[in-house]
């Protein structure tokens, strides 16, 4: 093999070109040269993404790669985060861990999102890697904080703590005091998930204090306000900060201490947390709002005047995450005064009511669209939509790469013509050529799918509700959406037709989640038989599917690509499909 | 690879059944030509007519999709055309006729899980928000419970309460609506977790499941080896069955299965004594 080679760079030489290739997209390009640029490339690589836990297999990937220094794993799918994953389901990091912790001594770096973590798997990432640096739990559950407590005693070079909204059963908020006094690695470190009322406050703020390269610390909330001042005294350098409840009683004295505290942040740049406002106090941020680019106040009830004021001071605004407390009011005054706007989330205060609450319809979407060059990525509940506003939405901003709208009431049809929602979404994914995600929602026909597989050529990702007539809708997405990675699709009348004859298109994508749909059991079985490399997992928490006729439909299933075969973690709800003879579980 | 590809494809549609793809005079352009070996019928066989009106309505749309300024009409024009055909589809595809003896479960009119799809920390913060403007002075102890992961959740009408058992490292949660006594809960819960554990147990069995089971019985009389406590709004732990059912439903914020050689290890409290040492 060398003498082939002969003329080609030396393996150091190629190590250090192929260290400045960071994308994953790009570095398995590269090993897909040749034989030797593979050898090469596996043992250089430090940094590895799996989409979703089950479709490799631990040691598949250390066998693959055995120098990875930071590892990125997803477990559960996205509807999980709305309760449509049963719990149990799977997703546990453990299997990871303990294989991770021979294979891998000099791991830094461990980001996992909805994943099932114990205290057991925190536990042994304390134990086993010694120079671990970065732990991110995005929407995690099945630990405490005794976990925690393990973590922080034992990672002294830990920079990385990140919980964000995961679900930790908080025994006690003295967890942090197991950070040792030598500890001053921290770089980030957002508690904002923890309930716990007696955060040991004292230990926090000792934490922060010796810890100078702190840059992002996301509070929870049971750090009051009146101890926000004390906190940012200790670390003016933050760039992001979360606060606990901005809720106190007005005093004078405190909201001048909190204004100076805020001042004196000169690199502050992104504000979070908010829970429970007293506007009153709104102003003592004043002082960072034209510095500025990234607010979330999702869960800050206060009304749409107050935001007006806030959110006027904000020139530099590019993120705003809001309620629809803001109102189109609100959102007319965001899209003159955010010039740089690039993505926006407005969340409904009141998701269950009948009746609008508030007076947020699709105006304030236009406005925003028609106002801020910049907007790419949109996320907007509201109770009422029209074709004529989603046209104009899709020609004012032909930028857009995520769009995900929900209108809340299901089926709801253009309230100005009573017509299907169809051709305001074809106008969005025609006009949109660099869309790479779409919610659909309202009342839509086959239509839609039609005008998605047609037009949605970068389209990665797709979730649908409620939504089509036949199973022609679900063969135009699957048949046309050439880059089309996650599908989940919810209470859609989509059988067996398209799913059968778009069988291998399944392979190309990471993911099909369909629930409340019409695919029979048969039907799922037929392609756990012929497809292996498929994944066919069938989930009902009432009855086994086997205990009814082939042709009923499931309730539902989860289908995904794998090089691991069928899992063995399976709780007793799930069955994957499997050899012509048996069901496995 | 096309050829090899169709092949598979068309394997997997069983003989009897047959799609028809009719191809109109433009032919369908979008997508592989895959499609065009693949034969697709709109509806179930013998609404000929109705293939024909809707692939007449397609081809429309794409020709119309060639002329820019006719893409897609401006909200003044008349939409009848794409309504009269939109409704049409609808009214003819909309009911599928189901296939006998399957559950009906999914035609009542319950509230529905997961709609809208937001988290479940966003749930609740209508009513937190009335909490804080009537107090604004007070100071934030267990008001909002919609992100306390011990707290009950009320999805729609259920009650939903998170239950632990020693040496299952996953809870489950149960909906405490749907008993109306110990008894039944007892039930439940024993069935639960007899599945869980025998999962556990061997997971890769592939034989008939109740082989495996051992049934969990005697959780509420402290005769069975396992013994079923609750956690209730003031923190305290608790046997399950001292208080009336009505007063357990309305206290209580999480259950635990206990191993009952651990009970004595752990002090209970019950209302009539006061405050406990919670372990």
């Amino acid at each position: 093999m060398q003498k082939k080679m002969a003329y080609s760079f030396p393996d150091e030489v190629l190590e250090q070109v192929f260290s400045f290739i960071q994308s994953d997209k790009d570095r398995n390009a590269v090993s897909l040269v040749c034989k030797s640029w593979d050898e090469i490339e596996r043992w250089c690589r430090r940094k590895v993404f799996i989409g979703n836990c089950y479709a490799v297999s631990p040691r598949m990937v250390i066998r693959r790669f055995p120098e990875v220094r930071s590892i990125k794993l997803k477990g559960k799918p996205h509807f999980a985060d709305f309760n449509l994953v049963p719990d149990g389901w799977g997703g546990y990091v453990l299997p990871w861990i303990a294989e991770m912790a021979g294979a891998y001594p000099w791991l830094e770096e461990i980001r996992l999102k909805r994943m099932v973590v114990t205290d057991e798997s925190l536990e042994l990432i304390a134990k086993s890697f010694k120079n671990f640096k970065v732990l991110v739990l995005f929407s995690c559950e099945g630990f405490s904080t005794d976990g925690l407590a393990a973590i922080a005693a034992s990672c002294k070079n830990l920079r990385e703590l990140d919980l964000r909204e995961s679900e930790v059963d908080d025994l006690s908020g003295h967890w942090l005091a197991h950070f040792p006094e030598t500890c001053t690695s921290l770089v980030s470190l957002n508690i904002s998930c923890l309930r716990s009322d007696e955060v040991s406050f004292s230990a926090l703020e000792r934490l922060v204090g010796r810890c100078p390269n702190l840059r992002s610390l996301r509070l929870n909330r049971a750090v009051t306000l009146d101890k926000i001042a004390n906190i940012l005294r200790r670390a003016p350098q933050l760039v992001d900060f979360g606060t606990g409840y901005y809720a106190a009683e007005l005093q004078p004295d405190v909201f001048s201490n909190l204004a100076g505290a805020f001042s004196s942040c000169k690199e502050l740049k992104s504000l979070s947390g908010f829970w429970d406002v007293v506007p009153a106090y709104l102003p003592a941020l004043y002082s960072i709002c034209p510095r500025l680019t990234s607010l979330n106040l999702s869960y800050a009830t206060i009304q749409s005047p107050d935001l007006i004021k806030l959110v006027s001071h904000c020139p530099r605004l590019q993120r705003l995450l809001v309620l629809d407390y803001v109102e189109d009011s609100g959102l007319e005054e965001l899209a003159s005064s955010c010039k740089d706007l690039q993505e926006l989330r407005v969340f409904p205060s009141d998701p269950f009511g009948a009746e609008p609450n508030v007076s947020l319809t699709e105006q304030g979407l236009v406005a925003v669209s028609l106002g801020c060059p910049k907007l790419r990525s949109v996320l907007y509940f509201c109770r009422r939509m029209s074709n004529a506003a989603l046209v104009t939405i899709a020609q004012n901003r032909p930028n857009l790469t995520r769009f995900r709208l929900c209108i809340i009431e299901p089926k709801t049809p253009d309230y100005l013509t009573l017509e299907p929602l169809d051709v305001g979404f074809g106008a969005i994914v025609e006009h949109c050529k660099d869309l790479r995600r779409l919610s659909l929602s309202g009342l839509l026909t086959d239509h839609v799918f039609e005008y998605s597989g047609t037009y949605g050529k970068k389209l990665e990702m797709l979730s649908v509700a409620f939504a089509g007539d036949s199973d022609l809708g679900l063969h135009h997405v699957l048949s046309g959406c050439e880059s089309l990675r996650k599908l989940e699709i919810r209470d859609c009348p989509f059988g067996d037709k398209a799913l059968l004859a778009n069988a291998a298109k399944l392979e190309t994508m990471r993911s099909l989640w369909m629930s409340s749909c019409a695919v029979s059991f048969g039907a799922c079985k037929l392609l756990g038989q012929k497809m292996p490399k498929l994944n066919v997992e069938v989930i009902d928490e009432t009855e086994p599917p086997d205990s009814r006729p082939e042709s009923c439909p499931v309730d539902k299933l989860y289908i995904y690509r794998s090089v691991a075969g069928p899992r063995f973690d399976m709780p007793p709800f799930v069955w994957t499909m499997g050899e012509a003879v048996r069901i496995l579980h | 690879m096309e050829s090899g590809c169709s092949k598979k494809l068309l394997d997997l549609i069983p003989q009897e059944k047959k799609w028809g793809f009719i191809e109109n005079q433009n032919g369908i352009s979008h997508g592989s030509s895959e499609e065009k070996k693949l034969e697709l019928k709109l509806g179930p066989p013998g609404e000929e007519d109705e293939l024909l009106v809707s692939f007449g309505y397609f081809s429309s749309m794409k020709s119309n999709a060639k002329h820019a300024h006719n893409k897609f009409p401006p909200p003044q024009e008349d939409h009848r055309g794409g309504a009269v055909l939109a409704a049409s589809w609808a009214k003819n595809h909309h009911h599928q006729p189901k296939p006998p003896n399957c559950s009906q479960k999914r035609t009542a009119p319950a509230p529905v899980v997961g709609w809208p799809p937001i988290r479940s920390f966003r749930k609740n913060l209508a009513t937190t928000s009335k909490l804080a403007s009537e107090s604004p002075t007070s100071l934030p102890h267990k008001v909002a419970n919609e992100r306390n992961p011990a707290a009950p959740e009320t999805r729609g009408k259920g009650l939903f309460v998170k239950i632990n058992m020693d040496g299952v490292p996953i809870g489950r949660k149960v909906d405490l609506k749907a008993y109306d006594s110990y008894e039944k809960l007892s039930t439940a819960v024993g069935e639960l977790f007899s599945g869980l554990l025998a999962a556990q147990r061997d997971p890769s069995a592939d034989g008939p499941k109740q082989e495996e089971e051992k049934a969990i019985t005697g959780v509420l009389d402290g005769n069975g080896e396992y013994t079923l406590v609750y956690e209730d709004n003031e923190g305290d732990r608790m046997l399950v069955g001292d208080v009336p059912w009505h007063m357990f439903v309305s206290t209580v914020k999480r259950l635990r299965v206990l191993k009952s050689s651990e009970l004595s290890v752990i002090n209970l409290g019950s209302s009539k004594k006061g405050k406990r040492v919670q372990n």
